[in-house]
């Protein structure tokens, strides 16, 4: 079962190189689909046979381990567990759905078989990042997003692309070379690059792990984002084609969160104590500044964008207690995040299509017009808002919750501050709904040809709507097979 | 008692260089001049890596050490020299068919140079490195100026650049030769290994200001062969100059000569005095970096936005010796792995500047200089497969995947200086590779670009001398050696991407 990891990363990338190498251009969306279909089915089937290897902190359920760069203490050495396991499932199926998506709807600035190609790319990088056990492995893959995301922004995006998507690579770059900095601080000082090793392991240097933690948290803080450092994000989203967005916002933002809880958390745990109160403190800025903004937000993909400030804020917030309870509130807003702001961003690329503008004054009365569609945007947007019983909630909630039960002035403080927060997330979602789909029809509503949704476009959202649904219901979905690796990570931690 | 067979690959070079003026006087066919120049030089390249076989061999020994010594090192050095002839050879094949420069004595100049590399590689003693170093770069003054165009207005900028060349380089031998001669003054030995050990005893205390200032001008002197900054003002000029064949020469070999030769008196000569030495050369490197990655930002011409760039990659390869600066960073291990890093760092640069120049010349006109950066707009477009390869070599001057040859270059370069306990310096390092993606970047998207409607609306006109870049000829067909070296640099940038091992462990040996 180990191959199957490697097949899992191998199959995007062959994916890749046959979609941009075909001369046909919708041959190559379709192979490219076809590879994407064929990684999807690889990853689900990651699930069997699993069996919790070694003794460590780290039991990977699937491991392959072999020698790359010896002279970089450079490994191939990949594993999944059941705290990566959920994020590999959602990056192989965004992946799948935006590759799908393309094949009817190529957004215009180049050949669709260059972005399938590139989408490709960039799940090699993400899948790659989630299942690396080795610390330079892990930066490799992270630095492999990188150009491949520019490439989508600046080659399909909106008009003012160039300078968003630059200000996406470089901001980003910033963040991974800082980790590059942090990988050989802790590669340097403990002789070894291995992430189950070192996890559970000697424990590295109080100085090191302060100067590994502070450089680490610095790194994902950029990537996921966190408040002050999200700037590079609204403007990548809003001008991103709509499947780099749900990318982005899907996965992309997870490298950050989930690099936070493997890498940062794990391997500098007394530097993660230290700085705990400062990155929750953070988080609670992120999900007060991220709301209060997109209150004022007049675009409909860019206060998506600035929404996803605010909930990955939860995020971080979980993961900042470093409790069981906190870094499961983590996972799964993770995945619910990945889920529905996905969804989202797949409607609002839906409504910026047919009425060639995301500006929420421009809009309004889309009931009228196209009640499925508004429908989709309402479940998706009281999803986000954290509505029980769909996938939303379960982060938001158990975030705060962490935060309470961790009791002391401060972190006290910290979750009711988050709370005032999450009502502040439904304000501006429904603010959304009542400007789009309330309302009578505006002139552009009304006077624009939009056809009903297609086919294609149902076969894209509805695994998404279906799994918010589930995740909201049965949250043990994610939960259970992540709690046994959660309790062995928060307890190193505590040690 | 000479030992001839650790000096068979500069014999080879030397000879190449004679039979390329033959093979001229004979048959006077370029194609000929230049087929024995590249068998000369691939000739080179496997007697170095024949020589090395077996125990490191040193000739011209006296007391304490030897002047010449071929190890593992120094065969791959040479062999890395006599490549990059061969590669440039390859490149210039469109400008000797266009007739733009003689072909006899390009060649023969070439193959001077690589001799000079090629000598370098083994000297382990200060005057045979200069004097290798001077026939390296000798030839080069010439080659930069050597342009066969009648219309005065093409001349100027090439012995322009020539002149200023060659004067800046006269000083810095003459530098050179300064701290040589106060060292010799100092400690009364030459060869490297005798020099050390004098120098680890403490000269003479009044003489040891005098081979302090010696260290200083002889790590001076050599600063301004990589162009490092403040050394560097001649490097663009020239680069922008010379044609782009010399161009790649200069920004690889000429480069590398300098690295080779710091490389070898830091380690050999001035291993007791790096207290000294490493406080110097890690501001130079973090100067270099800055400088060169600030500036090319701003540049709006493609071959000195090249040259730029190289600065700031010298900067990088300079950077792990930084890490002497700091005591820690003196000890065996960690001495050891700042070499390695910056010779492993020099190899993965040599094939992405050359896969560079190489696209560059590909996608241009023979005889062609470098142009503006708005020439290439589109030009992945016209061409798609010298495009994408010079997007890896620029991604992979950068540092980033898909390059991954540069991404490893720059891990090991961090890795060491962590190791050396130089995490400020590493942190520089790493800030600078995000100012350098802004300016690589840039030109990568503007080969993807769509095309710039307007000169397709302009009425077609023949591109008259006082604009020159008015109208671009679509698309031009490479030569075979010029494509063959676009394919073989790309290719080779792709094998050490995925296998970077094959040249960290020779570069740890």
């Amino acid at each position: 079962m180990s191959a199957l990891l490697v097949v899992v990363l191998a199959l995007p990338a062959a994916g890749a190189m046959v979609a941009a190498l075909l001369p046909g251009e919708r041959a190559g969306r379709v192979a490219g689909t076809v590879a994407a279909a064929l990684a999807f089915v690889a990853s689900l089937l990651l699930w069997f046979d699993r069996s919790a290897g070694g003794t460590g902190v780290i039991r990977p359920w699937h491991e392959v381990d072999v020698a790359w760069a010896p002279a970089l203490d450079l490994r191939f050495h990949l594993g999944v567990d059941g705290i990566s396991y959920p994020l590999v499932v959602l990056t192989t199926l965004l992946t799948l759905l935006c590759c799908a998506y393309t094949v009817g709807h190529v957004p215009a600035g180049g050949r669709g078989s260059a972005l399938v190609a590139l989408l490709l790319v960039v799940e090699v990088g993400m899948l790659g990042t989630f299942l690396a056990l080795d610390l330079v492995l892990f930066f490799v893959f992270f630095e492999v997003v990188l150009l491949p995301m520019y490439a989508v922004i600046a080659g399909w995006g909106g008009a003012g692309r160039r300078a968003a998507a630059r200000k996406f690579a470089l901001y980003t770059l910033f963040g991974s070379v800082l980790l590059l900095v942090g990988v050989f601080t802790v590669v340097a000082s403990a002789g070894t690059a291995d992430i189950v090793a070192l996890t559970g392991g000697a424990a590295l240097p109080r100085g090191t792990q302060h100067a590994a933690f502070a450089l680490f948290a610095v790194a994902f803080a950029v990537k996921s984002p966190l408040w002050p450092l999200h700037t590079w994000l609204p403007a990548a989203h809003t001008q991103a084609p709509t499947v780099g967005s749900v990318i982005l916002a899907g996965v992309l933002l997870k490298m950050g969160t989930y690099g936070l809880i493997r890498v940062a958390v794990g391997v500098a745990p007394e530097g993660a104590r230290w700085a705990a109160p400062v990155l929750g403190t953070l988080a609670v800025a992120a999900i007060i500044v991220g709301a209060l903004v997109c209150l004022a937000q007049s675009e409909i993909k860019r206060l998506i964008a600035y929404s996803s400030v605010g909930h990955m804020g939860f995020v971080l917030l979980g993961v900042a207690t470093l409790t069981a309870t906190g870094i499961q509130a983590a996972l799964i807003g993770n995945v619910a995040h990945g889920i529905l702001t996905g969804l989202l961003f797949f409607l609002a690329g839906a409504v910026k299509d047919r009425f060639g503008t995301g500006d929420l004054a421009a809009l309004g009365g889309l009931r009228e017009r196209m009640p499925g569609l508004s429908g989709l945007l309402g479940y998706a947007a009281i999803g986000s808002l954290g509505l029980p019983g769909l996938a939303g909630f379960w982060g938001e909630a158990f975030a705060v919750i962490a935060a309470v039960r961790r009791g002391g002035p401060l972190w006290l403080t910290l979750g009711v501050i988050a709370a005032v927060g999450g009502a502040l997330t439904a304000a501006y979602f429904l603010r959304l709904l009542r400007r789009v789909t309330h309302g009578p029809a505006s002139p552009v509503v009304a006077g624009a040809v939009c056809g009903p949704i297609a086919r294609l476009e149902v076969a894209a959202w509805s695994p998404l709507v279906v799994l918010a649904l589930a995740v909201g219901l049965v949250p043990a979905l994610v939960l259970g097979m992540a709690s046994e690796p959660v309790r062995a990570v928060a307890e190193w931690v505590a040690r | 008692m000479i030992d001839h067979v650790a000096l068979l690959p500069a014999y080879l070079a030397g000879a190449t260089a004679v039979l390329v003026l033959l093979v001229e006087l004979l048959l006077a066919r370029p194609g000929a001049v230049l087929l024995s120049g590249v068998l000369g030089a691939a000739a080179t390249a496997v007697a170095a890596a024949l020589a090395a076989r077996g125990p490191a061999r040193g000739t011209f020994c006296g007391a304490g050490g030897c002047s010449y010594v071929l190890d593992d090192r120094a065969a791959l050095v040479a062999a890395l020299f006599a490549l990059l002839a061969l590669g440039v050879l390859g490149l210039s094949a469109g400008h000797l068919r266009a007739g733009a420069v003689p072909p006899g004595e390009y060649c023969f100049l070439l193959a001077c140079s690589m001799t000079g590399g090629v000598a370098l590689a083994g000297a382990r003693d200060l005057i045979l490195l200069i004097v290798a170093l001077e026939t390296l770069t000798l030839p080069l003054y010439i080659l930069v100026g050597l342009r066969r165009r009648t219309a005065a207005g093409a001349m100027a900028p090439s012995a322009d650049a020539a002149v200023t060349f060659f004067v800046v380089s006269v000083v810095a031998t003459s530098v050179t030769l300064l701290g040589a001669a106060l060292l010799y003054a100092g400690t009364g030995a030459v060869r490297f290994a005798p020099l050390a050990a004098t120098l680890a005893d403490g000269p003479p205390a009044p003489l040891l200001p005098l081979t302090r200032v010696g260290v200083v001008l002889v790590l001076a002197g050599l600063a301004f062969k990589v162009a490092a900054v403040p050394f560097h003002a001649w490097a663009p000029a020239t680069y922008d100059g010379a044609p782009l064949p010399v161009a790649a020469y200069l920004s690889t070999a000429s480069k590398v000569g300098g690295v080779v030769a710091i490389l070898a008196v830091v380690t050999g000569a001035f291993r007791p005095a790096l207290d000294v030495a490493g406080p110097v050369l890690a501001a130079l490197a973090v100067l270099t970096m800055t400088v060169g990655n600030l500036v090319a930002l701003r540049q709006r011409r493609m071959v000195r936005l090249l040259a730029w760039s190289s600065v700031a990659q010298a900067g990088y390869i300079l950077a792990p010796f930084g890490a002497f600066a700091a005591a820690a960073g003196r000890t065996g291990d960690a001495l050891a792995a700042a070499v390695a890093a910056a010779i492993a760092y020099t190899v993965f640069y040599v094939v992405m500047e050359l896969g560079a120049f190489a696209a560059v010349t590909a996608l241009r006109p023979p005889d062609a200089d470098g142009g503006d950066l708005a020439d290439y707009r589109a030009a992945a477009r016209r061409s798609p497969w010298v495009g994408a390869a010079l997007v890896l070599a620029l991604v992979g001057l950068a540092g980033l995947p898909p390059g991954l040859a540069g991404l490893f270059a720059k891990v090991a370069v961090v890795r060491a200086l962590l190791a050396g306990g130089a995490g400020w310096l590493a942190v520089i390092v790493a800030l600078n590779a995000v100012i350098g993606l802004a300016y690589y970047v840039r030109v990568a998207a503007l080969l993807y670009a769509p095309a710039d409607p307007r000169p397709a609306a302009l009425p077609a006109t023949a591109p008259s001398p006082a604009e020159p870049h008015a109208v671009e000829p679509p698309s031009t067909r490479p030569a075979w050696p010029v494509a063959a070296a676009v394919g073989t640099t790309a290719l080779l940038a792709v094998l050490v991407g995925f296998a970077p091992q094959i040249v960290l462990a020779f570069a740890g040996r």
